[in-house]
């Protein structure tokens, strides 16, 4: 296959499992067909590259017409705890990696990952707190300077 | 389709992936790599050699696979596939494209 994508530059805002899921599964899949990919986490995306919590995100139960069951349920202690833990199950099956390993997959396919420097400052974060596989923090004028190349394309999860 | 590559016959998809795995040998996996750009070398067998083990097991093939395999590391199988590992080695391989989007 030939493409006229050369590069996909995702800018994940979002720590739901979900949308982590689908920025891993699709900057991968970029690797995988022979196109460059990287990642800028900034706001709440920051927390799927935090040591501590990236093995704790959760689906989201409420706000979320998918799920399919009444919000004040969704709401409710313990619904969001069980139905990431489904789900999660569900992935398994699927041979889908958990978080920490998808992203050292990610790194060693020469996928860069990148923090949002703004984001980093406003929850007061330090490099300590980040991943090793993390290639930078950057501001977005570094982040918009690498898709300076034509074929790039820029998507915001 | 039909193409002739080191002097062998092989039946062939759109895509350029063989369709008859009895059709393969190992100058015909040379012959494709070098369509591919690529010098085969002993680690890239080793690699042929564990999808080769996988496809008779009828295991999927994955890049978490791969990293599980203990036969070489994702890095290792990018540099030696540059521009699309899997779908390079499975084409080398002489069998079908994988599925997976993992």
């Amino acid at each position: 296959m030939s493409t006229k994508v050369k590069k996909m530059l995702f800018i994940l805002s979002k720590a739901t499992l979900e949308n982590v899921y689908a920025a891993f599964v699709m900057a991968n899949g970029a690797r995988m067909e022979g196109i460059e990919s990287e990642i800028f986490f900034t706001f709440f995306g920051l927390e799927a590259i935090q040591k501590k919590k990236l093995e704790h995100l959760h689906v989201a139960t409420v706000g979320n017409p998918a799920m399919h069951m009444p919000t004040m349920l969704g709401g409710l202690p313990g619904v969001e705890a069980l139905a990431t833990k489904m789900m999660k199950k569900e992935m398994e099956k699927l041979d889908m990696p958990p978080v920490g390993e998808f992203l050292e997959i990610l790194s060693d396919s020469g996928c860069k990952l990148w923090a949002c420097k703004l984001a980093i400052d406003m929850f007061h974060l330090s490099k300590e707190d980040l991943i090793d596989e993390l290639d930078g923090i950057l501001t977005i004028g570094d982040f918009y300077n690498r898709a300076n190349e034509e074929g790039t394309h820029l998507l915001f999860i | 389709m039909k193409k002739n590559i080191a002097q062998t016959e092989i039946e062939v998809n759109e895509e350029g992936y063989m369709t008859d795995f009895s059709q393969w040998n190992k100058e015909v996996g040379v012959g494709l790599a070098k369509e591919q750009g690529i010098d085969m070398t002993d680690r890239h067998w080793d690699v042929i050699n564990y999808i080769h083990d996988m496809y008779k097991k009828d295991e999927p093939l994955s890049i978490r696979g791969i990293k599980k395999s203990g036969i070489l590391d994702i890095k290792e199988f990018y540099d030696l596939f540059p521009g699309g590992p899997l779908k390079k080695a499975t084409l080398i391989a002489g069998i079908p494209k994988p599925k997976s989007c993992i």
